[in-house]
């Protein structure tokens, strides 16, 4: 019995790839399995390669694997482009349509299955899908009455007609493959899940869920990748609370309605990627002068330019901690869990309202993309928190020609906040420098007192988990430091340390801007030598560390900046040698 | 009920005596109280340049922005309220050029949003440079030689845009323009009004004269029917764009905002936003 396994299928994009992944996860997660996905793609709709990958486990996994067990192939370009990770004794399931040859130098079992035979036979060749992942199913000796539910829930809307055909292709499959394997794969069963149906999501749906419960009730935005599912999810579910989407015209619209409507008074936000944000610096200056509470989501993307649009990077961190024209107050912060996906929402519009500040919640393409299993996520935890927003019946009355002190200047730099609409509120509101009611202003004194107004605000900020720390040795041989969604494979490649011998810590930086100076300093004090660790090319974090924290002398960068997360392998490696 | 005076400030606006802007504040104060509004109740959203200040000249909620993204950021404030009465001001430059895409997709949209344009075919805060809507042969500083690019007809493409509501009115005449306002104001979509608006330091070819001698003011032609779009694009190339008054509107067409499903009257601003336990548990179960 085994504990975990890694399950590949690979094809060209548009035959099902995507849906036979859905179909098979989807059934795993009935029976309470935990589920980490991967999914490499390319920037084009149909054709070219494209395969996606899950670990299967029975305890909480956050990170994809080094090898492959089971490899589902629709074509020989799969197998040539994928076998190489299957480990000795895997498995290569294959459409005996294209004669698979499995390469000499892999150690492992073939067998080809009809896979588009049986499907034709049944009616359509869409419908590949399941009798791939019925073969597979098969294999690992699962309930086939479970994945026949499964697939009941999924065309169930279609009609009994069509799920019948659908349970005879997942049954035809696995009874073929059954009977040349001779039966289910001893090597591969798994040991038995809780039962729990977890929650199963990627990071953009999470995100997207995160804001609905977070009160956020518009969004506006263009369509990029890997952002898009924000939009696609909300626009499904706001009409329901009142709220909507728009689709903007480009990414400078996207944001300054998103301005526009929290200056309002609507919790607003707008998510995109590298090449959006870029296009959205100046807006994000107006919403610090202006000091608008503002959320965006960058899901970052191989840059620069259009870079690599469908594949992992960290390269932005820079953009969103420097990005504007002159000097403001913003907050990044950087989910590193799919749970931090849904509470950081509700962080960063609080937050936004709080400080009456931009704040950049950054995710990555594989945090955002990747589907994972989800611990129960709780309403309870959730408080909004509108800060010094006051509401008309807690204005006193303005005198004829007088206006609200919307920028008045007090002990933390916030002022009261009033919207539109309020009869004793009104006041200006403009980028340009501004005395405490919004009036233009270019006197110096005045300048000097807003500038530290707004710089301030921020002075000794230290959000909910800023820095989540795993450091259990008091001097440990490393610190390995990383942030997004590299932790669980940073994780993985600790515990092979422990093996070696070498003890490590390991923080992951949440709170990017401003950044937590004094934990980290903390952190590095108690590690003999450092390891960074980036999807960049030039030690983007790590320069923010050693910038505010200090450390030169023994901090130390991994980098891996060819479009692909780390995997565990690589990590443990790099840290092994830089130890 | 609010009078014009309400919507005046006592700030002393930075345009040169004698700019065309001064009637535009005029007219928006007049129209403001002509339908009943009360300060609180309009927010003016202007762009960059001259004209931009505008929001701060007017006793009402109001945004100064940025270059060219007054009508973003004014759709952004109607969707949050709709209760509240929104105008979009800019100059040629904020609307017409950086803000182009915005204003072409503004249209197509249609949320109730009253867009009023001070077109004074030059770039006045910068100093005198080419703007769209300059005359071919038009020496500027940045066109020493005259401007060699067409003159933009921001009233074509409003009409090819699908818009609603499109007028054009001249400084000098406050009693038109307050009344274009007005109906702009009235209208349930988005509306376009452009306003020749003389620049008097640096255009010294479209002046108060200059326009006088060249407008046709469609006022003067009582059959002249705004509800027919092909008379009104042929009205607009006939007259080389220089006609004022009422062009076109639409009627018919309702605005985003009765568009958008599930947008309910009371302005989103203030709705609750606490879920329901019932609610959450209905978004988690389609994850599980």
């Amino acid at each position: 019995m085994i504990s975990q396994l890694s399950w590949k299928i690979g094809g060209q994009q548009g035959e099902g790839v995507e849906s036979t992944d859905r179909i098979f996860s989807t059934a795993l997660n009935r029976l309470g399995y935990y589920l980490y996905g991967y999914r490499h793609f390319s920037s084009r709709i149909k054709g070219g390669h494209t395969n996606n990958k899950i670990r299967i486990s029975t305890h909480p996994i956050r990170a994809i694997s080094d090898d492959l067990d089971i490899l589902v192939a629709f074509d020989q370009e799969s197998i040539d482009l994928n076998a190489h990770e299957l480990r000795p004794g895997g498995v290569v399931v294959a459409d005996a349509k294209f004669n698979p040859v499995l390469p000499e130098t892999v150690n492992a079992q073939l067998f080809a299955v009809p896979i588009t035979k049986i499907a034709e036979e049944l009616g359509t060749s869409l419908m590949k899908n399941m009798v791939a992942s019925g073969a597979s199913w098969a294999l690992l000796g699962l309930p086939l009455e479970v994945f026949n539910k499964a697939v009941e829930e999924e065309f169930g809307r279609k009609g009994p007609a069509i799920v019948e055909k659908n349970v005879e292709a997942v049954k035809r499959g696995a009874e073929f493959v059954l009977e040349q394997a001779g039966g289910p794969l001893d090597a591969f069963k798994l040991d038995e899940a809780d039962g729990k149906q977890k929650l199963f999501m990627i990071g953009n749906e999470a995100i997207g869920l995160g804001s609905v419960a977070a009160g956020c009730r518009l969004m506006s935005a263009y369509p990029i990748t890997p952002a898009s599912e924000i939009m696609e999810y909300l626009i499904k579910k706001l009409p329901k609370f009142g709220g909507t989407v728009v689709q903007t015209e480009d990414e400078i619209a996207a944001v300054t309605m998103a301005i526009g409507a929290n200056y309002a008074g609507v919790r607003t936000m707008t998510a995109s990627a590298g090449p959006g944000l870029a296009l959205m610096m100046e807006a994000i200056g107006l919403a610090g002068m202006t000091e608008t509470p503002l959320v965006i989501v960058n899901t970052q993307r191989g840059g620069p330019s259009t870079g690599l649009p469908t594949k992992q990077e960290q390269s932005d961190l820079n953009a969103m901690v420097y990005g504007t024209h002159g000097e403001i107050p913003k907050i990044v912060i950087a989910p590193a869990s799919i749970e931090d996906c849904f509470y950081d929402m509700i962080e960063a519009f609080n937050l936004s309202e709080q400080y009456q500040v931009p704040v950049i919640v950054m995710t990555d393409l594989q945090l955002s993309l990747g589907k994972q299993s989800c611990e129960e996520l709780s309403l309870d935890k959730i408080v909004i928190n509108r800060g010094k927003l006051v509401r008309e019946s807690e204005l006193s009355e303005l005198e004829q020609h007088q206006l609200f002190k919307r920028y008045e200047l007090t002990a933390d730099g916030v002022s009261p906040r009033v919207i539109p609409g309020d009869k004793h509120g009104l006041h200006h509101v403009t980028g340009v420098e501004h005395d405490e009611t919004g009036r233009p202003s270019e006197n110096a004194g005045n300048r000097q007192r807003m500038m530290d107004k707004r710089l301030t605000k921020l002075d000794g900020l230290v959000i909910r988990d800023a820095v989540r720390a795993d450091s259990p040795n008091a001097q440990a041989d490393l610190l390995i430091i990383g942030m997004g969604s590299t932790g669980g494979t940073i994780d993985e490649a600790r515990s092979r340390l422990v093996g070696e011998g070498i003890t490590s810590n390991h923080i992951t930086i949440r709170q990017i801007h401003p950044f937590p100076t004094d934990i980290v300093k903390a952190e590095l004090n108690k590690a003999k030598k450092v390891v960074v660790l980036e999807n960049n090319a030039t030690a983007q974090l790590a320069a923010q560390v050693k910038l505010h924290a200090g450390g030169a002398d023994k901090i130390e960068s991994v980098l891996k900046y060819d479009g692909n997360p780390f995997l565990p392998s690589e990590v443990y490696k790099a840290c092994k040698e830089l130890n | 009920m609010a009078t014009f005076k309400e919507f005046r400030n006592n700030v002393k606006p930075n345009w040169c005596p004698g700019c065309g802007d001064f009637s535009v504040q005029a007219a928006i104060q007049r129209a403001a109280a002509n339908v009943g509004l009360e300060p609180e109740q309009l927010a003016v959203i202007s762009g960059i340049g001259c004209s931009g200040r505008i929001s701060g000249y007017i006793n009402a909620y109001g945004l100064h922005g940025i270059h060219g993204r007054a009508l973003p950021i004014a759709q952004g404030v109607k969707l949050a309220n709709r209760e509240l009465t929104v105008i979009a001001s800019g100059g040629d430059g904020d609307g017409f050029a950086i803000g182009m895409g915005h204003t072409v997709h503004a249209i197509r949209r249609n949320l109730d949003i009253t867009y009023i344009v001070m077109d004074n075919q030059i770039y006045g805060l910068t100093k005198g440079q080419t703007s769209p809507r300059s005359a071919e042969g038009f020496k500027t500083k940045s066109t020493p030689e005259g401007s060699i690019e067409t003159t933009l007809s921001p009233l074509e493409i409003a009409m090819s845009a699908g818009a609603t509501f499109v007028a054009q009115s001249f400084s000098s005449d406050l009693k038109q323009l307050t009344a274009l306002i007005e109906a702009g104001l009235n209208h349930k979509g988005f509306s376009l009004i452009n306003v020749f608006s003389p620049c008097v330091t640096f255009n010294k070819v479209n002046t108060y004269d200059w326009f006088k001698e060249n407008i046709v003011n469609l006022d003067q032609f009582p059959d002249y029917d705004p509800t027919n779009r092909m008379a009104a694009m042929n009205k607009i190339m006939e007259t080389n764009g220089m006609l004022t008054g009422l062009i076109y509107q639409n009627k018919e067409r309702q605005s985003y905002e009765n568009l958008v499903a599930g947008f309910q009257e009371q302005g989103l601003a203030n709705q609750d936003i606490q879920l329901s336990q019932d609610q959450f548990e209905k978004l988690l179960a389609e994850f599980k």
